[in-house]
């Protein structure tokens, strides 16, 4: 009984800390996505509040909470509630199954797996999870009982739906790789820098892409493209619940760039592990592979940004022929390369080298493909219409 | 019809395959802004950071002293006459004896007033000054003020001080 007490909170201690943590990244993210832009457009950014501006979250929030909470009188009212807590409830569950660390040694026997709940089925739950959180925005959307953003809900929803089928599909391929659906095992299978990236060039791309378009964030941020539907879901929302909004959406980007990073680039792997496990023992090791996951993932959510201030948005049809006609295909043609290259090196004795290899002619092969082709149907095209 | 040969029919091919899958054009995008990232900005940090307005900004008004001390203003009104926004008013006395170290000539002026929130600093009174008494000083601006009884700048704030004399590029 003493000991399941002790690890109940110890494992409080460590949801907490996660908690904190995604929440800390979030409210920090707006104030690096202004860093970020303005650097990117030679400006300094926000720098008033505090050195080099860092308390402008804090008074981003003591606006946020002190502005009008406004409720449209035609408005259902509890929908226009529920919306945002859905959108921030969500964005914060999916952490849940990131693992964010190795096991760790609290003496008397007692080891604290760093991680909410590795449940078997842990990258189905992140799915199920995000597949929801498109709710909240449909929810908001349809309770403001505005045109606009009615029409925004419905995009995002229809832009999740597309993009969720080929994230889906290119997870699939991680799938055969790891046999295994829990993040904990996929996470395990990368050790010792065999990340997945290496083994799935493509599938990453396409992962990365459909995390875009499942964040909305720009270039496939049309749900709130401001040009078209002054705010999308959100134009009836103020106050608190549009700072609920904006802030699942940023929460999104950090456990989704965590995601990445557990199936793509090996999640608490970091070189030099078996160097600081004999110098400084494992407790030090696991606790920096915390630490590489957290760097991990807030490179993917600088790349998030770094992307949002260079393109500008997809045109709607654009976006629907990127995602089934381009995405979908290529997500396809990535499952059936990662069995072929599995089938040929079955026989290799685990030759890590050959299935890298692999992989990545694949990719290059079917790239020389479609480049050919594309030029022969240009040609044909040409003397039909000369 | 065509009106001249400048005209250029612009022939949109076929987009190729690189342009078809957009990533190339992405990454080279995404290399441009990496290059802003990291280069010098341009933002110029106003209270703190001042930029040079150059030679002929007009800001602060001064009445200037000559190189003994004595102040060059008579009193002869020519400014308050040219300002068209009525902004000077001035009162004139007559140079006691042994008051030839602070006045240049046998007039000057007791009261000189300027009112800021009159003022738009167009420089006719500095044209019109046949003594090169005043000037709208070129490197400081009126400060921000609070309060109405804070805009009527009297001699105190603009007779020069000696110790921080006053000096426009291409002076001597």
């Amino acid at each position: 009984m003493e000991i399941t007490s002790t690890l109940f909170t110890a494992k409080a201690i460590y949801v907490g800390a996660i908690f904190a943590v995604t929440l800390g990244v979030a409210t920090y993210s707006t104030y690096f996505e202004r860093i970020v832009a303005a650097f990117m457009q030679d400006r300094v950014g926000p720098d008033r509040a505090g050195p080099f501006g860092i308390f402008q979250p804090l008074a981003d929030a003591v606006k946020m909470f002190m502005k009008e909470d406004f409720i449209p009188a035609q408005s259902d009212k509890w929908l226009f509630i529920a919306g945002p807590c859905l959108s921030m409830l969500t964005a914060l569950m999916t952490s849940a199954v990131v693992p964010f660390g190795d096991t760790l040694d609290l003496g008397n026997g007692l080891m604290l797996d760093l991680q909410g709940i590795d449940v078997n089925i842990g990258i189905l739950w992140v799915f199920g999870i995000v597949s929801l959180g498109v709710y909240g925005v449909l929810i908001g959307g349809w309770a403001s009982n505005n045109k606009f953003a009615l029409i925004g809900a419905i995009r995002a929803a229809s832009q999740n739906i597309s993009y969720e089928l080929a994230m889906g599909l290119s997870i699939i391929a991680i799938l055969m790789l790891s046999g295994s659906l829990s993040t904990k095992n996929i996470v395990e299978v990368q050790q010792n820098g065999h990340w997945n990236i290496l083994y799935q060039p493509l599938g990453f791309v396409i992962f990365i892409v459909c995390a875009f378009a499942e964040c909305n964030r720009t270039p496939f941020d049309l749900p709130e493209c401001e040009t078209e539907l002054i705010g999308g879901y959100h134009t009836e929302y103020s106050s608190m619940k549009l700072g609920f909004y904006l802030f699942s959406e940023y929460i999104n980007m950090f456990i989704s760039g965590a995601v990445m990073a557990t199936l793509y680039f090996g999640g608490y792997d970091y070189p030099g592990h078996d160097f600081i496990v004999g110098k400084f023992g494992n407790n030090i090791a696991v606790l920096l592979g915390v630490g590489a996951v957290i760097g991990k993932a807030l490179v993917f959510v600088f790349i998030f940004m770094w992307v949002r201030w260079t393109i500008p948005r997809f045109r709607y049809d654009q976006l629907m022929g990127l995602g089934w006609t381009g995405l979908i295909p290529l997500a396809m043609f990535n499952v059936v390369l990662t069995g072929a290259v599995m089938l040929f090196t079955v026989n290799e004795g685990g030759s890590n080298w050959i299935t890298v290899a692999g992989s990545w002619a694949g990719v290059a092969i079917m790239l020389v493909f479609m480049a050919f082709y594309s030029q022969a149907q240009y040609k044909k095209k040409k003397l039909a219409t000369a | 019809m065509k009106l001249s040969n400048k005209t250029k029919v612009l022939e949109q091919g076929e987009m190729t395959f690189a342009e078809r899958i957009y990533l190339p054009a992405i990454v080279g995008g995404m290399g441009t802004t990496l290059k802003h990232f990291f280069s010098k900005k341009v933002t110029i940090r106003y209270p703190e950071e001042k930029r040079y307005l150059g030679p002929v900004f007009r800001g602060h008004h001064i009445l200037k002293r000559d190189e003994e001390g004595a102040e060059r203003c008579t009193a002869c009104g020519l400014c308050a006459v040219a300002c068209p926004a009525e902004a000077i008013s001035m009162v004139a006395d007559e140079r006691k004896k042994g008051e030839e170290h602070l006045y240049r000539e046998e007039k000057y002026a007791s009261v000189y007033e300027v009112n800021m929130l009159r003022c738009i600093f167009c420089g006719l009174c500095e044209e019109a000054c046949p003594k090169q008494a005043i000037y709208l000083q070129h490197d400081k601006m009126v400060p921000v003020f609070e309060d109405r009884s804070q805009v009527i700048y009297g001699k105190d704030k603009l007779v020069e001080k000696m110790d921080n004399r006053y000096l426009r590029e291409g002076w001597k």
